[in-house]
């Protein structure tokens, strides 16, 4: 192959510039990678990590076999797991919807007040995790049902609202100006011309959170929101793992339903 | 027929349930559960009543956080959840990277597929903190249990959207490389690493977000990072380092979050 060498260039994708530039890119990353891993692994105790895999075999005899008797006791829980997740979502889409109207940039009543504050309601619930707005709820209004159900509710704020308002700004102007010029007012515009448009994303979308908040509200009991979580924090606490499988068997066979369910309803309103 | 009979009055038809019949059983149906489910909600309004001072105290406390007091315990959570997040979001992308190869329909031999996906569906079923539960109690309290959580967590997030995309490429590309006679791993790095490379790094970031709001959760169980010191907080009735935690928290995710998008839009 001595006829290619008289060639000044080989085909490369990309410029040696280019290439420098990225592996740089890959090196900081690297040390990124191993400056972050000498800091976590700082306070690791080593031994309880080489002890592990003796740890996860106990704990797999111990899970061995479910303990099924146990199963009678979960229903109550589990009833209230749904109501939780159903309940908060309820209260969580009627929250979220003046604040998505607030949202959107074109059914905000002030763009630079009101829109910037409904952002930030989004922002914060989305950013705070039910569990933490739990933890918090507990606190507050003590262990129970109701911390649970705000919980949720207060979670699925940022998560209904950011989607809703994203399918608000996609509406088509066309609509609302036919109706605008029958001399419609605001709440008819919003009425005939809005709702409409975004009525099948705001099923889909909140059927798509209950989903989650199933999901989610199967742990909630473990800081003591009710639930089937607090059957798994009492099994866990007194060490009862026959139990604790289960309780995660029931979880998943939850889930995977929930899932099922809102999968068949979205494709039926979509 | 006079004017008169004409309606002057419209009613928009029903969009999603069209029959009648089946939306009175709705209705009853969402009316009877409601009334069942309410009723099961046993709610001490008295308690609620005490609450309510609480609750005063720790809105105060997040309108006047208490950044100081506590700094070092909030410095060390947060060292713990950064550190914890970019190591676990780097381990499992370069994990889950093979498990994804094998995962797609288009690459992998079918018994390869059926292990990569079921893999996959174990890590997306379980919810990170019962993965945190374990291994907590597998490995002891601190960060490196959280780093193993959502390592195992970003596996099934990042292996089943890249196998997605995977299997969504443009094939031509694909049979000319396949034509020049190139062997497996040439076609992998020819043909598909450059069509999926750009959603790959999209996705990454986004995980990278994700792993740190999780890390806020799962130090609850003992995980550590800046959910153990939020824990404590709150234990504590500290309200006013618990806003300032919950302040850095929504902070950093919204530095996160719009930091990820632009980045991803540089990259695209």
């Amino acid at each position: 192959m001595t006829e290619i060498s008289h060639y000044s260039q080989v085909w490369a994708h990309r410029t040696p510039r280019k290439r420098l530039f990225m592996w740089m890119g890959w090196l900081a990353l690297v040390a990124l990678f191993v400056f972050c891993w000498q800091l976590m692994t700082r306070d690791t105790i080593w031994a309880f990590v080489a002890d592990a895999p003796r740890q996860a075999a106990d704990i797999g005899n111990r899970m061995m076999p479910p303990r099924w008797s146990y199963l009678p006791e979960l229903w109550g829980p589990l009833w209230d797991t749904i109501n939780i997740a159903t309940l908060g979502t309820i209260g969580g889409v009627i929250m979220a919807v003046p604040v998505a109207f607030l949202a959107a940039r074109n059914t905000t009543p002030s763009l630079h007040i009101l829109r910037p504050a409904a952002l930030f309601v989004i922002v914060a619930s989305r950013s705070i995790n039910s569990l933490i707005w739990a933890l918090l709820l507990v606190a507050i209004i003590g262990p129970g049902l109701l911390a649970g159900i705000v919980a949720i509710a207060l979670r699925s704020i940022g998560f209904v609202g950011k989607l809703l308002y994203e399918a608000i700004e996609e509406t088509e102007i066309s609509q609302i100006e036919a109706i605008e010029a029958t001399g419609a007012s605001g709440a008819q515009v919003l009425n005939y011309g809005i709702v409409p448009q975004i009525m099948p994303a705001f099923w889909g979308i909140s059927v798509f959170r209950w989903d989650i908040n199933i999901r989610e509200s199967t742990i909630l009991g473990l800081v003591g929101a009710g639930g089937i979580g607090l059957k798994l924090q009492a099994s866990l606490n007194t060490l009862a793992w026959s139990q604790v499988t289960v309780i995660l068997l029931l979880i998943l066979a939850t889930v995977v339903l929930s899932e099922w369910v809102s999968a068949r309803m979205r494709h039926a309103i979509i | 027929m006079s004017p008169q009979d004409y309606p002057t009055t419209w009613r928009r038809p029903p969009q999603i349930v069209r029959d009648k019949r089946w939306r009175i059983a709705l209705q009853i149906g969402i009316v009877l559960y409601l009334v069942l489910a309410i009723g099961t909600v046993e709610v001490d309004w008295n308690r609620v009543y005490q609450g309510l001072e609480r609750g005063q105290r720790f809105v105060m406390g997040f309108l006047q956080p208490d950044f100081t007091s506590r700094w070092s315990d909030i410095g060390k959570g947060l060292s713990e959840s950064l550190t914890m997040t970019l190591t676990s979001t780097v381990v499992g992308v370069l994990i889950s990277v093979p498990i994804g190869v094998g995962a797609a329909r288009n690459l992998a031999p079918r018994a390869v597929y059926y292990v990569c996906r079921s893999i996959i569906a174990v890590s997306r079923s379980l919810q990170e903190i019962i993965i945190a539960i374990f291994l907590v109690a597998m490995f002891g309290f601190g960060p490196f249990a959280g780093f193993l959580t959502l390592s195992f967590a970003t596996i099934g997030f990042i292996a089943k959207l890249l196998a997605d995309d995977i299997e969504e490429i443009d094939p031509t590309q694909v049979e000319a490389i396949r034509a020049t006679g190139g062997s497996w791993g040439q076609l992998v790095n020819y043909a598909v690493q450059p069509q999926v490379m750009p959603r790959l790094i999209g996705l990454s970031l986004y995980r990278l977000d994700i792993n740190f709001r999780e890390s806020a959760v799962i130090g609850i169980v003992g995980a550590g990072g800046i959910g153990a010191t939020l824990n404590t907080a709150i234990d504590r009735y500290e309200y006013d380092s618990a806003g300032a935690i919950l302040l850095i928290i929504i902070g950093l995710v919204m530095v996160a979050e719009y930091g990820s998008s632009y980045l991803r839009k540089f990259l695209q």
